[in-house]
């Protein structure tokens, strides 16, 4: 039997959600020009609070699901406000330094309140997978693989549609000029901010069920968030959704059909390429410079 | 004023650190370096609590050479740099005279060169990969037993599980590349088929691609060599993908209560070679002593799950106080020398080392027990 088409869903279905965590970082990048390496830790803390509704508290799992997702867009929020609001105009170096900072704190932080072991969330679907033919699924992926998606879909709707949205596309083309026009530039960093570092949350809270969650999680997260962003062009949505979907594709068939020992060096290989290629990613925006 | 308060807050810095340095006096100390952080965190924090059992234990019936034992753990992280750095740190500041780790066969491999340049001795209680007994360290007392010989006492096997077509999926370090080795050689010797060979990276969560490679090629049992967190994926995703070759774990670092608890009933049927069996104490080499550990452990409150990875802490600890006791002196040269003659009863069975490796610059090896156990309806059954 060709494992082709199996290979194919898994890969559609790990696009889903590295589609949504690289949209996040692509955001915060494009808009407040800030390299943020706590990316990771948002989406680990997004899992760790699932854990803390679900198995600590006892919450129904979808209810917890936005409770979790919530709690890091009010951490988004407050690593703007009291780190990033006081970085403004300072340059890219400086930021990105905090940033470290912030993303070591926080992971420690993780390991102080949960410890280094893994664990794990249980789930309210069944365990048997939806079986289609030759190809299964499990009902938790496939349940993360459709919310993913209708979080990128509302994502596009804010940006492309709202009065908000609008806002954060004239600051990201230009933000002294947006500024002049009346957008107060503090409110639209934290919001994207904190909308950025919500969909991490939301990537993790979906995640964390599917695998296990430990404080190093976000780690992994960060370099896939990094790659897809590099591949879709710094700071554009739609590279985004794509170079997350490319990536999984890359790794799953690199992985079933050149080497599984290389399947982690397959996305980099392309974003090597596509660095000597096309350097401003796949699908970069035109911007005033300077 | 200020200067008055620095002055104070210098005296009691002096003070304590006097204190700290009389009560070193009067214990043995003995460095433990394992992985409570990172992707063995689970396997690393059960084998300390193991150790710390056993240190209780020993300091309750007087310690030994008249002194108090004192473990001083440190986190290697689950990473080689860290690891040489936390034997550099006990070695050097700590002056421990010997280690215990560093559990993973790449941490224990990277921690190796500290050994033979500081000349201190370390017992290895987890790694199995052969490269570290035959590499010519004569500093390397191992009581985990290598893949090879895990390999070996698993031959009778393969007939009994009828097994005709074996593919391999392990973790791509020097634990799971020398049991894939280990194991595949044992299986074509024994007239088995190899299909597919897979590797995944230590961190990796997701094996879907691996997954759908091993199906396709459609052996009937599939050899997993990884710590319990990703065999914990793993048998999910199998599920998902409907793998329904017969899984069997290799390493012993599989702790099948902690498969039950978190990959629940996605964990029946898959098979598990470990070192110790807490769910009958009573059939192992040396009961009145497995039993005795298990109900230390229970008393304490730690997970069950960690018992088939804590009991190598208690062995390690009991194995270098062994080795001090005969020593007469807590100093490396001394207890390196007594290691090879020491003769312990420990939890796996009775603990004795063998030569192996380049003449002249043996490492020391322990031919430990070995065990095939079964999940079975959500509970471990023996096979």
């Amino acid at each position: 039997m060709d494992p082709l088409l199996q290979h194919l869903l898994n890969a559609l279905i790990l696009g889903g959600t590295y589609a949504l965590l690289g949209i996040g970082l692509t955001l915060i990048f494009g808009i407040m020009r800030v390299v943020n390496f706590a990316h990771g830790e948002l989406y680990a803390f997004g899992a760790y609070m699932m854990y803390l509704w679900v198995m600590v508290l006892g919450a129904n799992f979808y209810l917890a699901l936005p409770l979790a997702v919530a709690m890091g867009v009010a951490l988004g929020a407050l690593v703007e406000l009291v780190l990033l609001r006081r970085l403004q105009g300072a340059d890219i170096d400086t930021t990105m330094l905090v940033m470290i900072g912030a993303w070591i704190a926080l992971q420690n932080m993780e390991q102080l309140v949960w410890s280094g072991v893994a664990k794990s969330i249980n789930t309210p679907f069944p365990s048997a997978p939806l079986v289609l033919g030759a190809v299964s699924v499990s009902w938790n992926r496939l349940f993360v693989f459709v919310v993913a998606l209708a979080l990128i879909a509302a994502t596009y709707a804010l940006i492309n549609r709202t009065k908000i949205g609008k806002a954060m596309r004239a600051t990201f083309q230009d933000r002294e000029t947006a500024a002049l026009m009346g957008v107060e530039i503090g409110r639209i960093h934290t919001f994207t901010f904190a909308l950025g570092s919500g969909l991490a949350a939301a990537a993790g809270a979906l995640l964390g069920p599917v695998f296990v969650v430990y404080p190093t999680m976000g780690d992994l997260a960060s370099l896939k968030a990094f790659a897809i962003v590099i591949l879709g062009g710094l700071g554009s949505i739609p590279g985004a959704t794509v170079g997350g979907f490319i990536l999984a594709f890359m790794e799953e068939l690199g992985a079933g059909y050149i080497s599984s020992g290389y399947r982690d060096a397959m996305g980099f290989l392309l974003i090597i390429a596509i660095l000597l290629l096309k350097p401003t990613g796949l699908f970069a925006q035109k911007e005033r410079i300077g | 004023m200020i200067a008055r308060s620095l002055k104070a807050a210098v005296a009691v810095l002096g003070a304590s650190l006097l204190a700290a340095s009389a009560y070193a006096q009067d214990t043995i100390k003995i460095g433990v370096s394992q992985p409570l952080t990172g992707a063995f965190a689970a396997s690393g924090n059960y084998v300390t609590q193991g150790a710390r059992i056993a240190e209780e234990e020993i300091n309750k019936a007087g310690g030994v050479l008249g002194k108090k034992i004192q473990l001083i753990v440190e986190d290697n992280k689950s990473n080689p740099t860290e690891a040489v750095a936390t034997a550099e740190k006990l070695i050097v500041r700590d002056s421990v005279p010997v280690m215990m780790g560093a559990w993973s066969s790449t941490l224990t491999l990277a921690v190796m060169p500290k050994l033979e340049e500081y000349k201190v001795p370390m017992l290895v209680e987890t790694s199995s990969s052969g490269k570290i007994t035959t590499s010519g360290n004569p500093y390397i007392f191992r009581i985990s037993p290598t893949s090879e010989m895990e390999a070996r006492a698993f031959t009778p096997l393969v007939k009994s599980l009828g097994i005709k077509k074996a593919d391999f999926l392990a973790t791509n370090n020097d634990f799971g590349l020398g049991a894939s080795k280990e194991f595949s050689a044992m299986a074509k010797g024994q007239g088995v088929e190899v299909g597919a060979t897979e590797t995944m990276d230590p961190k990796a969560t997701d094996f879907s691609a691996q997954l759908a490679k091993i199906k396709a090629s459609g052996g009937d049992t599939l050899f997993v060599t990884t710590a319990v967190e990703q065999i914990v994926l793993l048998l999910k995703q199998a599920k998902d993908q409907q793998v329904t070759a017969r899984i069997i774990t290799t390493g012993g670092s599989n702790s099948p209560d902690q498969l039950i608890q978190q990959a629940g009933d996605a964990a029946n049927g898959s098979y598990h070679l470990v070192f110790f069996t807490p769910w009958f104490p009573e059939a192992v080499k040396n009961p009145d002593i497995a039993v005795k550990f298990v109900g230390l452990w229970n008393a304490k409150g730690h997970n069950v799950g960690g018992l088939t990875e804590g009991f190598r802490g208690w062995d390690g600890l009991h194995t270098i106080v062994a080795a001090i006791a005969a020593a007469g002196k807590a100093e490396p040269e001394a207890i390196r020398a007594a290691m090879w003659n020491v003769k312990v009863k420990g939890i796996n069975g009775d603990i004795a080392f063998i030569k192996q490796g380049p003449a002249g610059r043996e490492s020391a090896q322990n031919v430990p027990s070995v065990y095939l156990v079964k999940i079975d309806g959500g509970k471990v059954v023996r096979q």
